[in-house]
């Protein structure tokens, strides 16, 4: 009873954050699991995969009907995730698996790098409007309603071919590596394509449910799912998920921001140390 | 264009919440049953259809937990197929191929995974 309650608790939070953010929460739940729970990292990660659905799931109901999100850049660039996933469960193996966690390491540093200069921007959270024919030809650009700010944000985005390639990487990467690619699909949106950040969190939300469905299937018919955990697990990050995106919404980019920028710091710094052979 | 894609996104929006509280449902009773009865197995838990199958007709709530999960799992395919169908209800012929594609793609992962 007394762990069940615990695990609930534990999706609560990370489901929270993870809608805020627009990643899985799987940096939250596998320590957790691991190191204060003792348990096989096998099921600590097919706990979050589920943890990654709930999250998207709970959170895309919110967001669809605040029109948070972008569907249209989701579906397009999911696309590029899917077909990263597959050839990344190809061909496990034939790379370097410390070669990669140091690549995608360094460039999580280098967003970090990124998001602090745009933090500090005076200009404060400009949002991009121009034209391109990409986005217009795929009738990309949106608007949203933004509660902290009052006011209804009209927005366009550049660079969709950079986009797509950031978008199949972080597929290669969660299908090579086994690694949520929440982060990067957000870094992709915000940071390559000049999308603001609240619909580039929605917008990760969703799209990171549809990439790990997949994956999902793999843990559940091979038996890294354990009902005692993600059952209570899915229910306490539906829940916070809903909690996530209301908040989220209320929240000031800057604010978003602030909270991304010491995460992907720390992811970055856990996968190139992890590239080195050192577990944190 | 944005009004219709409010309509899309509402429908959307819509079933995805049906299966979310669809499995959430499952997924409770099932604790519920594991506090009265019990996991109902000893040391394991059932991972195929037939076993999941079978656990639910004999009531055990490893089994209907299983089947709630596997329910979740299932949501963010759903959100697809649905997209699929609200972007050929607005007549948007391009996105219903381009998630058209996504589905497909998703799909094929699912059955790689499956296999292995």
């Amino acid at each position: 009873m007394n762990s069940m309650l615990l695990i609930l608790l534990m999706g609560l939070f990370a489901g929270c954050l993870g809608a805020i953010l627009g990643i899985g929460g799987g940096m939250i739940i596998t320590p957790i699991l691991t190191i204060m729970m003792g348990l096989d990292i096998k099921y600590a990660i097919g706990a979050s995969i589920i943890s990654v659905i709930a999250t998207s799931s709970g959170s895309t109901i919110a967001y669809l009907k605040d029109d948070m999100l972008n569907l249209r850049v989701a579906m397009f660039l999911e696309i590029a995730t899917t077909v990263g996933a597959i050839m990344g469960a190809l061909l496990v193996g034939l790379f370097s698996s410390s070669f990669l966690y140091v690549l995608f390491g360094f460039f999580l540093l280098y967003s970090t790098y990124n998001m602090v200069r745009k933090l500090m921007d005076k200009k404060g959270e400009n949002v991009y409007v121009g034209h391109d024919l990409i986005v217009d030809k795929l009738k990309l650009s949106n608007t949203y309603y933004d509660k902290s700010e009052q006011k209804q944000v009209d927005y366009s985005m550049k660079n969709v071919p950079g986009g797509f390639i950031m978008m199949w990487a972080a597929g290669l990467a969660s299908g090579l590596l086994g690694i949520g690619s929440g982060a990067f699909k957000v870094i992709a949106m915000d940071t390559i394509m000049k999308m603001p950040l609240k619909p580039s969190s929605a917008t990760s939300n969703l799209m990171m449910g549809v990439t790990a469905a997949a994956s999902a299937t793999v843990y559940f018919f091979n038996g890294s799912i354990r009902p005692d955990i993600a059952g209570p697990l899915a229910i306490g990050v539906l829940v916070g998920a809903t909690i996530g995106a209301r908040i989220m919404q209320v929240l000031k980019p800057k604010i978003i921001r602030m909270i991304f920028i010491p995460i992907i710091l720390y992811m970055g710094v856990q996968m190139v140390l992890k590239g080195f052979g050192v577990n944190l | 264009m944005h009004e219709e894609m409010r309509k899309v996104e509402l429908i959307i929006g819509k079933i995805l919440r049906i299966g979310v509280v669809t499995s959430e449902i499952v997924i409770l009773i099932g604790i519920a049953l594991y506090f009265l009865n019990g996991s109902g197995y000893t040391g394991s838990f059932p991972t195929r259809f037939g076993t999941i199958i079978s656990g639910i007709a004999a009531g055990k709530s490893y089994a209907i937990i299983m089947l709630g999960i596997f329910l979740l799992i299932l949501t963010p395919v759903l959100r697809v197929v649905v997209s699929i169908y609200a972007f050929y209800k607005e007549k948007d012929t391009m996105y219903v191929i381009i998630t058209t594609a996504v589905l497909i793609i998703l799909i094929i992962a699912m059955l790689l995974g499956y296999r292995s």
